[in-house]
């Protein structure tokens, strides 16, 4: 320790312990602890997160969670694959698509939920109007699956850009020797795809997959601001949940859910690593 | 197996509509025929367009005009797939995501074999290239000499492979395996008596591999022959320097009555040789290999003195640059003979051993 190098390091140790540290050892401090305003906290060992996980309102918004989660998965990362492919490779048009593509990436959470807000109003919103023309009754805050695809719907918009851009990137850096190579062994195209493309675009994909799990996971501004996770609880997701516990001061619960929440991050994060990064390498077999 | 045939082959990587004297070709007016189950060389510096001659063989560039033909077959616009022409690539080419065994089956299950036969190709395959052992094992743990010689074992298992194109394919590869992966393919090529091309700068390679010799330079053929063809009697001074190492020494010269005139000396010509050379220009260039360079430290018939200016040990001979005004030549001398920097050498150019040239073509 006697390298003076180390001292580079305190500036970075500090803003780290300030901003993930300090608050992570608090929280862990609540969800011990029975908190009530005006009184002492007592010490209550893991009571919270029993209360928690026996708790129908956490399980399903959990359940909500995976469900919202996987479609996000599902449909954002082959949708991303593909426009990636069809993106042009040289010329003019590459800057054109990069900008459009890039819109949507500078939109911050908060905006995309009151565009939404606005667009979804069943006065003077654009989308019932639209919806109308077909006799169909567009209406966030009444109809459940209204809410939960249009929330879908916006992150599916905000978020496959990234995955399109990450895998456009990872397109670009395989060499054409690769795709000479399958032409001539009489690939077709989707052998090409499947063998060639697919397989070069894995550390992108690992890298798009937990990205988006993560960031879909922990969806908060968008449910918030279009209906307040209504109607009735359909837009409840984790996030929402634990933070209405936190703003009606339940401190011990909202503590105890939060690391519970954060566990199954990086639980699923894990796995998903593992899998993404030892599928098909022959490595198993 | 196959021959393969350029016919005119000409090809500029500008657009179409640019006018024709701003085009800058890659290639232009190429005429080489290379024999069924030859072991060819296609050698060149680097930029000289052999890459793009690769490519138009293959056919993953459609040439901008002329024809190539496979066994007397215009093949120009089929696919490379079509002309059953495969190729190794400068670095190794695998499927990663496959293991060995699935990677040399690839393209024989894309024809659609029974897998009883294709087991049997690839066993055979794994056999000639010595990789019987990796057949199961993930090709990214094998070493850059291995999956390049799984980029070879997929152009050679398929049976109606009409030829294989080598990209420079020892490039990447560690110089302690070079060599043996060199006699690898030799022997491979010997063996199944398949054309192969092989594209290199490298004249080592190129020499050591084929039994026959393109030389290409800025796009068009300056020479094809066996590499003693190309080492005795190139065809032009380019090819002298770039054959042989040290080069050719290659000095301006004027023929005047019986001798050769250089800068501040002259060599007297025999009969014979006046004979072979009657009728060229005044103005030559004579060609001389090192090695063939007579070095003496006396004065005898028809000798010139140089000065040592530098001596370079390679372990077997030295190689000494000798120096007479302007001039600089090259000379192998033999590690008996003791050199030392600034010593006075008499040079002598046997006749018989002499190169003359004349506007860069050959004369004797």
């Amino acid at each position: 320790m006697s390298n003076r190098a180390w001292l580079f390091l305190i500036p970075a140790l500090v803003l780290l312990s300030i901003s993930a540290f300090i608050p992570l050892m608090t929280v862990i401090n609540y969800s011990l602890h029975y908190i009530f305003a005006g009184s002492a906290p007592t010490y209550v060992g893991f009571e919270n997160y029993v209360e928690v996980l026996n708790d129908p309102a956490f399980l399903k918004a959990l359940g909500r969670q995976m469900v919202f989660s996987l479609m996000i998965l599902v449909v954002e990362v082959p949708l991303g694959i593909g426009i990636a492919l069809a993106m042009p490779r040289k010329g003019k048009g590459v800057a054109l698509t990069l900008v459009f593509l890039g819109i949507p990436l500078l939109i911050p959470f908060n905006v995309v939920g009151i565009i939404a807000r606005v667009f979804t109003q069943s006065s003077i919103g654009v989308v019932p109007e639209f919806f109308a023309l077909f006799n169909y009754d567009y209406n966030v805050s009444l109809h459940t699956t209204d809410a939960i695809l249009t929330i879908f719907f916006l992150d599916v918009w905000h978020w496959t850009p990234l995955v399109a851009l990450l895998c456009y990137a990872g397109l670009q850096s395989i060499p054409d020797a690769f795709y000479q190579a399958a032409q001539i062994d009489g690939a077709s195209a989707w052998k090409t795809f499947r063998y060639v493309t697919l397989p070069k675009l894995r550390p992108v994909l690992i890298i798009g997959v937990l990205l988006r799990f993560m960031d879909s996971f922990k969806i908060y501004a968008e449910p918030l601001l279009l209906t307040g996770g209504g109607p009735g609880d359909a837009t409840t997701f984790l996030s929402l949940h634990v933070a209405r516990k936190a703003e009606s001061y339940e401190l011990g619960y909202a503590g105890a859910s939060s690391i519970i929440y954060l566990f199954i991050v990086i639980v699923f994060s894990y796995l998903f690593f593992q899998l993404l990064t030892n599928i098909g390498t022959g490595e198993n077999k | 197996m196959a021959r393969i045939q350029l016919k005119t082959i000409s090809h500029t990587y500008h657009p179409p509509d640019l006018p024709e004297e701003e085009k800058a070709y890659a290639v232009s007016s190429l005429d080489i025929s290379w024999g069924d189950g030859t072991s060819n060389a296609l050698l060149g510096p680097s930029g000289c367009g052999k890459t793009t001659i690769l490519n138009i063989i293959s056919g993953l560039l459609q040439p901008t005009a002329g024809q190539v033909l496979v066994d007397d077959q215009d093949v120009t616009r089929l696919s490379p797939r079509q002309r059953r022409i495969a190729q190794v690539f400068q670095f190794p080419v695998v499927y990663d995501s496959m293991n060995v065994f699935d990677n040399l089956a690839f393209p024989l299950r894309n024809q659609g074999l029974p897998e009883q036969s294709v087991r049997k190709k690839v066993q055979e395959v794994a056999e000639i290239l010595d990789l019987q052992d990796y057949l199961t094992n993930p090709p990214a743990k094998l070493n850059a000499a291995e999956k390049q010689k799984i980029s070879l074992g997929r152009g050679i298992v398929r049976e109606d492979t009409a030829a294989v194109l080598l990209d420079e394919p020892l490039t990447v590869i560690d110089p302690k395996l070079k060599g043996s992966m060199r006699r690898k393919l030799r022997q491979v090529q010997r063996d199944l008596q398949k054309t192969m091309i092989y594209v290199t700068h490298d004249q080592h390679e190129a020499l050591t591999f084929a039994d026959d010799v393109t030389i290409v330079k800025d796009g068009r053929l300056v020479q094809k022959g066996s590499p003693e063809e190309l080492h005795s009697e190139p065809a032009s001074p380019f090819i002298g320097y770039f054959i042989g190492s040290p080069g050719m020494n290659i000095l301006g010269c004027s023929l005047k009555g019986e001798e050769l005139r250089f800068q501040d000396f002259s060599l007297g010509l025999s009969p014979e040789f006046l004979s072979r050379i009657r009728g060229t220009g005044p103005d030559l260039q004579l060609g001389i290999r090192p090695e063939f360079i007579r070095v003496s430290p006396e004065p005898g018939e028809n000798t010139v003195p140089f000065e040592v200016a530098v001596i370079e040990n390679t372990g077997a001979y030295w190689v000494v640059t000798y120096v007479k005004e302007s001039l600089r030549i090259k000379a192998r001398v033999p590690e008996s003979m003791r050199v030392q920097e600034g010593q006075k050498h008499y040079l002598a150019f046997p006749e018989d051993r002499v190169n003359l040239f004349q506007n860069e073509q050959r004369v004797i």
